[in-house]
């Protein structure tokens, strides 16, 4: 089987999974909002500082939701020992890793769907003009945050204390991301938005990077 | 056991010695005056966590490629070393910049950099304690280490692009760079008694870290013993 497909027929047993119960989707977006409103009442910004901090607190509450919602992906097989079975099909590791990836992809896309909305209406930033080249660079930020967070979901699978682990791995690995999505987004809520292109091309290459590394590290993580 | 005492004993001299010579030989700088002579330990401390990290990026990849638990030993040896001597660094760097730069500590490229090394060094050398199976722990810490290095160049890019403010490199940093010949020697003995001190002292941890695996393997040969003569008896009765 090619590793598209494989890739794409796990992707559809990660939607069906969550489908069922939404818990994870429901819990991360929950918890997103709180993010968002406790920064208001922990600094009670004006219109012309939330336009400031606002990219920041953004990618911060993303940051935050994606290190929760990463946890189940490896970790929930471990109930069943689920995760055997997939390494018993005929399929390459890669495609597990990349079914998940995809999965998780398509969940905090859906959790910023919810949350940009909300976070535009309740600091006061407009939308209008900017939504196209906004999407572009939420894609290119959750990428780098979904590859490496899987990866290293993978890893903490294995260990004692995994809830807690997983945000200590990913978050300051995360750091030069959270700078390039950070400083993209500020240039398109800025007075005049722009497309800040060295930024950009900075998160495409954080991408390629650690979507390389995990292609060719992806047997050892797959490993029993 | 002498000869390793032997050493010790040397590396202390010497360490001595740069000591010395850091604070009475080395002529005083001509701006910052003596509290540029935390320097040649700060810049020493900031080659012996390089060389130490690069030694665990090298054993991380060796040990997957190999499967050879020496390489593993190796790779959480030169970690511990390299997150002390990085400690070092991120000490003495703000003890230099508070009466030089007025503050103690600034988010520029270099400093951020190093402390975000030091936090994913740290967190490496959690993540090992965390996973108990051997070969897992190997495998998987090897894994986090080589992203761990990748992802030193992109924090490095990303300040860069920001903001900067430490000093430009002083050693081969273009005109109007480069330093009093008495300050090169008394560097270079520094960085020299520095090394002389990491590099037994990264012997050592590997020793041990090969003398507790080998306690590992024994304790769990005897668990799999005794459970194997409390099966005996009912073995023998069927």
């Amino acid at each position: 089987m090619s590793t598209a497909r494989a890739a794409t027929i796990l992707l559809g047993k990660e939607l069906r999974l969550e489908l069922r119960t939404r818990e994870l989707l429901n819990a991360t977006v929950v918890f997103a909002i709180v993010v968002v409103v406790l920064f208001s009442f922990a600094f009670n910004p004006t219109p012309a500082e939330s336009r400031h901090y606002g990219p920041g607190l953004l990618w911060i509450a993303f940051l935050f939701s994606g290190s929760l919602m990463l946890h189940p992906s490896f970790a929930r097989e471990q109930t069943n020992d689920t995760l055997d079975a997939l390494r018993m099909a005929p399929v390459s590791s890669f495609a597990i890793l990349l079914g998940k990836m995809l999965a998780n992809f398509i969940f905090l896309s859906l959790a910023e769907l919810v949350l940009v909305p909300v976070f535009a209406v309740l600091y006061n930033v407009s939308l209008a003009g900017i939504i196209g080249r906004l999407v572009l660079v939420l894609v290119l930020g959750s990428m780098g945050v979904v590859v490496t967070g899987t990866v290293f979901s993978a890893i903490s699978a294995h260990a004692r204390m995994r809830e807690l682990l997983l945000p200590l791995l990913m978050l300051p690995v995360l750091a030069p991301l959270l700078v390039a999505a950070v400083e993209s987004t500020a240039a398109l809520f800025s007075e005049q938005p722009y497309l800040d292109r060295t930024w950009l091309a900075f998160l495409a290459g954080f991408d390629v990077v650690f979507l390389t590394a995990a292609w060719l590290l992806c047997d050892f993580l797959m490993e029993e | 056991m002498k000869y390793r005492i032997a050493i010790a004993a040397f590396a202390a001299a010497l360490m001595v010695f740069a000591g010395y010579a850091a604070l009475y030989i080395a002529p005083e700088e001509a701006t910052m005056h003596e509290i540029q002579r935390i320097f040649y330990f700060h810049v020493s401390a900031w080659v012996a966590t390089f060389t130490a990290f690069s030694i665990v990026f090298f054993a991380n990849v060796a040990y997957l490629m190999t499967r050879s638990q020496l390489w593993d030993s190796l790779g959480v040896s030169a970690a511990e070393v390299g997150v002390a001597c990085c400690s070092i660094g991120l000490i003495t760097g703000p003890l230099w910049a508070k009466p030089v730069w007025g503050i103690y500590w600034t988010w520029d490229a270099r400093l951020t950099t190093t402390f975000i090394m030091w936090l994913m060094y740290v967190s490496y050398l959690m993540l090992r304690g965390l996973l108990e199976d051997p070969r897992h722990r190997a495998s998987l810490s090897a894994v986090f280490g080589i992203f761990a290095f990748l992802d030193v160049p992109l924090v490095y890019v990303s300040n860069r692009l920001w903001r900067t403010q430490h000093p430009q490199p002083v050693f081969f940093g273009g005109t109007n760079s480069g330093i009093d010949p008495t300050m090169a020697k008394v560097f270079l003995l520094c960085m020299v008694a520095v090394l002389v001190v990491m590099v037994p002292v990264l012997i050592d941890r590997y020793r041990t870290e090969c003398l507790r695996r080998e306690v590992e393997d024994l304790r769990q040969e005897i668990e799999l013993r005794t459970l194997d003569s409390q099966s005996r008896p009912v073995k023998e009765a069927l």
